[in-house]
């Protein structure tokens, strides 16, 4: 790619793409301003702002310890109100709805979060790990209904491991582990779902697989926010990127106006080149150290 | 994987008959069959022992008790076998049963609460503090407190674990389990200490009998205490499977799916204590029903609460049962605590289960 067009989409950055807004809330999809989160006299989040529009994907990037997976415990929910708090004035709203003010279930029933390699050592199978998405949607102390086994099975069906829900989850591959914790997601049948780090330690093809059912939940209207480790899978699989450091949302935007040399190199401390994919046509990105 | 993340519409499957994830075989037969293992176990067992009583014997003395001599014409026992079946045997045999039953399903609470495969209902100290309490009245010679100071000793050890897991920030499962470990350390001290200044012959024997649990002296007043405790306490922790499902995948998996974390393990873990001091009173505290019980079900029938609970809870019933009936049978006609038989069966089948690689640990 040369110099010139580089240049170009540095413009199109400043202009298209101010701070904090991925999109323009449109009233559906999520729309977060002023996340803070503080644990131990340590300000993790300051004053983040993001959105992610309904029907896209988009990617939350940013080095280790940016703050990607603090930020996404806080507007799930999940984080242990000991284990920080969230700042003044926080907002999470999603399709019109204060995310932070519904009860816990109900949030559970419009929010699904898939956490970076949750495990367990009990002797639970794939099809009944997936049931458990299944809890927010009926009684605490009832048991699983014929509609919540059929939705169980169509989550897995529609991350294509069926033929694993008799399997011990202990004895799946971390692919496999993903899909299935990917249908227990599904299976909460979220409007919006965030998910930390779903590409980890998965192998190339597992890890298409996991984008792939992403895009795939897009395209039904599912809002989608993942916490991404790798820019390369980001530049080619998601709409719209979040860019973090030290807590900041640095860039906001379309893929091609963020994932620029401009502001990957300051924050990340390489030297970044942007390529076209000679078949998609969507940037390609190599890293060098910089000098 | 190219066929794995089709759009959903072409991959709904219609008919709901096939959909749901299928069952592990037999599941179903699981619970009622093992409520009649369970009373089978407890007609049988109360049949044998030391004293030369016939199984019909046996039998027409508790028909005659529970009303239904005159409806099946049976005469009443002589008083002296009668009292022996229905003032001894059993009350023993039931207390065995309701503090198995117990036992097991703090064992299972415990574990899922902690995702600690060796977590007993002892963990927080609950052992540790009832045995200083009855140490104390013991060796004082006040025997008839001994179930209060018991209770008294685990509901303190309880307050002091939480109240230190507590102090140090969220209840997590770590620290609950290392607050339950520095109060049972510092309770052991205390019991020890108090053994080794005044325990005197006699009252040694006692002290060691309970400190490794016995159902030897229970009653029918003991069998209102657990069985009550088992049936209120019990019965309610059991019914929180779904609750206990969504820890699988630790506390944020449970969070997310709409559980209040805190308030839950909170309000579990008293109860389990509660139940666990209650039966501690009666029993003192017989170790391995509520760390072997919980595994060994698990294999049969996977980690889902909802059957797991209530089947661990009658299969910690009969095996206590049993364990309590070798106790008084074996070596007749001396008796050996309970708690030896359970450690020395459970040690065993604990190591077999490590051995067979099913992830306990």
């Amino acid at each position: 790619m040369t110099t010139e067009s580089r240049t170009e989409a540095r413009t199109e950055t400043r202009a298209a793409a101010p701070v904090g807004r991925a999109a323009p809330p449109d009233g559906d999809g999520l729309d977060a301003a002023r996340v803070s989160w503080s644990a131990a006299g340590r300000l993790i989040l300051d004053g983040v702002d993001v959105t992610a529009p309904a029907g896209a994907v988009t990617g939350l990037l940013g080095p280790n310890g940016s703050g990607k997976s603090t930020l996404l415990r806080a507007i799930a929910g999940v984080q242990a109100p000991s284990d920080g708090a969230t700042g003044p004035g926080a907002r999470v709203v999603f399709a019109g709805t204060d995310l932070l003010a519904l009860p816990r279930r109900r949030r559970a029933r419009t929010l699904a979060f898939v956490e970076q390699e949750a495990s367990t050592d009990l002797p639970v199978t794939a099809g009944d790990a997936v049931l458990l998405g299944r809890i927010p949607h009926r009684s605490l102390l009832a048991g699983d209904s014929a509609d919540d086994r059929a939705a169980a099975r169509r989550a897995l069906d529609d991350v294509g491991a069926a033929h694993l829900a008799d399997r011990e989850v202990t004895t799946l591959s971390g692919g496999e582990r993903q899909r299935v914790h990917m249908a227990r997601a599904l299976a909460q049948e979220p409007a919006l779902i965030l998910l930390d780090e779903p590409t980890n330690h998965l192998d190339i093809a597992a890890q298409l697989d996991a984008l792939r059912l992403l895009r795939d939940l897009a395209d039904r209207g599912v809002t989608v926010l993942a916490a991404l480790h790798d820019l390369q899978l980001a530049a080619q699989h998601c709409d719209h990127v979040v860019l973090l450091s030290g807590g900041r949302v640095v860039a906001a935007g379309d893929v091609r106006d963020v994932l620029v040399p401009d502001v990957l190199d300051p924050v990340y401390g390489v030297r970044t080149e942007v390529l076209t994919h000679p078949r998609t046509g969507r940037p390609v990105l190599t890293f060098t150290q910089p000098g | 994987m190219t066929t794995t993340a089709r759009p959903a519409a072409a991959t709904r499957t219609s008919e709901p008959a096939t959909t749901a994830p299928a069952r592990r075989r037999g599941a179903a037969w699981w619970l009622p069959a093992s409520v009649v293992v369970l009373v089978a176990t407890v007609l049988v067992t109360v049949t044998i022992g030391p004293a030369d009583l016939s199984v019909a014997d046996v039998w027409r003395s508790i028909a005659t008790h529970l009303g239904l001599g005159g409806a099946l014409g049976l005469a009443p026992l002589d008083a002296l076998p009668d009292g022996m079946v229905w003032e001894l045997r059993l009350p023993r045999v039931l207390t065995a049963a309701a503090v198995g039953a117990g036992l097991a399903v703090c064992g299972v609470v415990m574990q899922s609460l902690t995702r600690n495969p060796l977590a007993d209902p002892y963990l927080l100290g609950l052992s540790s503090g009832a045995s200083l309490g009855a140490v104390l009245v013991l060796v004082a010679g006040l025997t008839v407190l001994l179930p209060v100071a018991a209770f008294g000793g685990a509901v303190a050890a309880l307050a002091a674990a939480l109240a230190l897991a507590g102090a140090i920030g969220t209840i997590t499962p770590t620290r609950t389990v290392l607050a339950g470990l520095a109060v049972s350390q510092l309770a052991a001290a205390a019991t020890s200490f108090v053994i080794f200044w005044s325990a005197t012959g006699d009252s040694y024997r006692e002290i060691l009998s309970w400190l490794m649990g016995s159902v030897a002296g229970a009653t029918w007043t003991s069998v209102a205490i657990t069985g009550v405790a088992v049936l209120v306490l019990g019965t309610l922790l059991a019914s929180t499977g779904s609750i206990l499902d969504a820890f699988t995948f630790g506390d944020t998996a449970a969070a997310a799916l709409g559980v209040p974390v805190a308030r839950v393990r909170w309000l579990l873990l008293v109860g389990v204590a509660l139940l666990t001091g209650a039966l501690v009173s009666q029993s003192g505290s017989i170790g391995f029903v509520g760390l072997i019980l919980p595994h060994a079900v698990r294999l049969l029938t996977g980690a889902r609460h909802r059957l797991l609970l209530p089947l661990s809870a009658l299969c910690g019933a009969s095996f206590l049962v049993w364990a309590d009936t070798l106790a008084r049978t074996v070596f007749a006609p001396r008796e050996v605590p309970v708690g030896i038989v359970t450690a020395a069966i459970g040690a065993p089948v604990f190591a077999l289960l490590l051995w067979r690689g099913r992830r306990i640990a």
